[in-house]
């Protein structure tokens, strides 16, 4: 540190506590003072919960932009169950659970209803983690995605079943340590080759609108989904949430840890357009992907050895073919 | 108005007839023509407010419906078979969340084997689920069973099936009448839901329930189910008052008074029952038949005042309660518990996968009951040259492979062989 380091004022306008430095108009939803709380306090996420977090950024931003409007249906999954222990409910708006593989459909449904009883104006959101999006739920929204049905899917990914008990999906990073890919025998944790981002799939289906965006990045975020408001048709946001306890992570480190998902690379920020990206958001920092291992327990069998394991090697080639596809490396300036 | 129709599309009439808002279709044999029918209607712009929304699969059709239901939209759906299996968790979930979507069973056998024909598999498998169950003799039963349909479930705010045999119904034509528009309107109000999803009155559905009151709920469905005892009656009195013919109900009596063997059975092979009981009647055979049209709930009271003078019941079941016996029977024997002196009860399994249940089998069932009764389950018209064949043939070999494929190479064996015997 000998050398004058070039400061980057890195949080004006765009992370969380950036609001106190920029106008009033700019700030973001949570900062107003008539923002709806349509998720409100009092819920039983665990501490540090980033889903938690990214549902109530993304359903006020939701709720703002339709004017109070707003239906949410939820599939089953934590933000469901720490939400609605009755007869307590944490949602000051319309909100249904029916089942865990459905809210894709059950969406579907509710905007119909809007449409025949005379309430056109009523918008629609669907949310699920990524279990009950990129697994149970994928049927359903494969096809409410392929008839453009008018619904905004919100998957709040944090790469496995943390309701159950943190299992695997189809969405658990390779090497992962979960409570069904133990990081025992040959190939601990959860093996390379496998999963998918479904971000891209939702592009196959050339919806208007496809979004990846981080409880690291609020204001990105909530522009996303002010964005996705605006539009009619099939939408899709995944949200990258750290799950403290799924994770082996201090609930201290969320947002650290998805803004470090970013900065490697491992989860790509970006927009699109009917199957096109339109916009993606460069990585300020490049960082290599062992500082983001390192902070959870869930890649420690990763790090016995080292940071010379060939399994480190890999991670960070998926961060960097993540970097090179989507053009995340910040222009040289 | 009367029309010489196909069963389904008699149907779909109808169902447009009750406004639906929420049409979900997804294709499966034999429910698809009433589908296909309602999507044309609405294509045509004859329904006004109403969606018909070309689902992936059965799940998202009920779910869809379970979402437009929520939501206060009138919500209808058609399967059968296979379909109502694969969206056998939103059929619970519907009955749960007390979601008074009406939707059509095209009665039909569930695999493995495949097959499309004609059973009461389906409906057995959820019968259990909170659904209210009703079965169609005839496709006017169908018809009009469809508008009570809406109706019942709407006032009480409880799913309800309608059930409809497969091809036997659904793809036969013959004369229906179909009602007018008026009619069924000064019959079925439009929809005003108990529970809705509304932005300016936000409400939670669907949270979960601990040890503490879930089996309250669960009461409560069981309550609406009694409840809907009455009001079936009540509505199926009103459909007449208002439609001129009889429709719908609890059950029907045909010749009971007097006869010392009475059937129970439900759905279409009931009219070649009433055949059969009219030949034996020459012969001076007595033989009464009940038809159950309400199977859920199931209406125990009524069919003990029914059964009331019979020495001898028989439960005629279309599907099979495989570790158990006929489904329906296990149901009438519980009913029977509450007389003072019981019917014997006889229970029979019939018309399986679709096979034909001729008059000459039911006459020897009917008298073997009377002369040479049976205990278990006995099954009509079964081949026991094949059944015996294969037995022995799988207690030679542990690889014995498929059953089915082995039956079906056995008959056709046969065939082969009976072939090679005809003279040329």
């Amino acid at each position: 540190m000998s050398d004058l380091q070039k400061l980057k004022f890195y949080q004006k306008g765009t992370l969380t506590v950036g609001n106190r430095l920029v106008d009033e108009a700019e700030r973001n939803v949570q900062a107003s003072r008539d923002r709806s709380n349509s998720l409100t306090s009092g819920h039983r996420a665990c501490q540090g919960c980033g889903e938690a977090l990214g549902a109530r950024y993304a359903i006020d931003a939701a709720m703002r932009a339709s004017g109070n409007q707003l239906i949410a249906v939820n599939a089953t999954g934590c933000l469901e169950v720490f939400t609605t222990p009755f007869p307590e409910t944490s949602w000051q708006m319309p909100w249904m659970h029916s089942l865990f593989g459905n809210a894709a459909a059950v969406a579907t449904g509710v905007a119909a209803a809007m449409r025949v009883t005379g309430r056109p104006t009523v918008r629609v959101v669907a949310q699920g983690g990524d279990g009950g999006t990129t697994d149970i739920g994928f049927g359903c929204l494969s096809g409410m995605f392929e008839r453009n049905d008018d619904v905004l899917y919100v998957c709040y990914d944090n790469e496995g079943y943390m309701n159950t008990g943190v299992q695997r999906s189809s969405a658990t990073p390779p090497t992962a340590r979960t409570a069904t890919t133990p990081a025992v025998g040959a190939e601990p944790g959860n093996v390379f080759g496998t999963g998918k981002f479904v971000p891209k799939i939702a592009m196959a289906h050339e919806i208007p609108y496809v979004a990846t965006a981080s409880v690291a990045d609020l204001h990105d975020l909530e522009a996303k989904v002010t964005k996705a408001m605006g539009v009619r048709g099939a939408r899709y946001i995944q949200i990258h949430v750290p799950c403290p306890l799924g994770w082996g992570a201090a609930s201290h480190d969320t947002i650290k840890l998805a803004r470090l998902a970013i900065e490697t690379g491992l989860f790509p920020i970006f927009e699109a357009e009917h199957g096109r990206v339109t916009q993606v958001r460069k990585i300020r920092r490049r960082t290599p992907v062992v500082e983001y291992l390192k902070l959870q327990r869930r890649f420690t069998h990763l790090l016995r050895g080292g940071e010379a394991d060939p399994r480190v090697a890999r991670l960070q080639a998926i961060a960097d073919r993540h970097i090179e596809e989507y053009g995340l490396a910040e222009a040289a300036t | 108005m009367l029309h010489q129709i196909e069963g389904s599309k008699a149907m779909a009439q109808a169902i447009a007839l009750c406004r639906p808002q929420v049409v979900c279709a997804y294709p499966i044999t034999p429910q698809t023509h009433i589908v296909e029918g309602l999507g044309e209607i609405i294509r045509e712009g004859e329904l006004d407010n109403c969606e018909f929304i070309n689902v992936e699969s059965e799940f998202a059709a009920l779910s869809v419906a379970i979402g437009a239901s929520a939501a206060g939209a009138r919500a209808y759906t058609a399967t059968a078979s296979q379909g109502l299996l694969f969206m056998a968790e939103a059929v619970y979930n519907a009955a749960g969340l007390g979601l008074p979507i009406v939707m059509t069973l095209g009665n039909r056998a569930i695999g493995a084997p495949i097959n499309i024909w004609n059973d009461h598999s389906d409906s057995m498998a959820m019968r259990e689920s909170g659904w209210l169950q009703l079965f169609a003799e005839t496709n006017q039963e169908a018809v009009d069973l469809h508008i009570i349909a809406f109706r019942l479930a709407e006032e009480l705010s409880v799913p309800t099936m309608v059930c409809v045999d497969g091809f036997i119904l659904t793809h036969a034509v013959e004369r229906v009448d179909l009602p007018e528009q008026a009619q069924v309107d000064a019959y079925l109000p439009p929809y005003e839901p108990v529970q809705s999803l509304d932005p300016n009155d936000p409400i939670s559905i669907g949270a979960m329930v601990g040890p503490e009151a879930f089996t309250e709920v669960r009461y409560l469905q069981y309550y609406k189910q009694q409840q809907a005892l009455g009001l079936i009656e009540q509505l199926s009195d009103e459909f007449a008052e208002l439609f001129g013919r009889a429709s719908g109900g609890l059950l029907r009596t045909y010749n009971v008074e007097d006869a010392e063997l009475v059937v129970v059975a439900m759905g279409s092979i009931c009219g070649t029952i009433k055949d059969v009981i009219d030949e034996m009647a020459a012969d001076g055979v007595r033989v009464g038949l009940v038809t159950l049209t309400t199977f859920r709930p199931f209406p125990t009271e009524a069919l003990n005042a029914a059964l009331s003078d019979a020495k001898d019941v028989l439960v005629i079941d279309r599907s099979l309660d495989v570790g158990m016996g006929g489904p329906l029977a296990s149901n009438v024997a519980i009913a029977l518990r509450e007389m003072l002196r019981p019917p014997q009860l006889f229970s029979a399994i019939a018309g399986l996968g679709g096979r034909p249940v001729p008059k000459t089998s039911l006459h020897r069932l009917f008298r073997q009951a009377a002369i040479q009764p049976w205990s278990g389950v006995h099954f009509l018209d079964l081949n026991e040259r094949v059944i015996a064949r294969e037995i022995h043939r799988r207690g030679k070999s542990r690889r014995a492979g498929p059953t089915a494929e082995a039956i079906l190479k056995q008959l056709g064996q046969e065939r082969a062989a009976r072939l090679a015997r005809m003279p040329r």
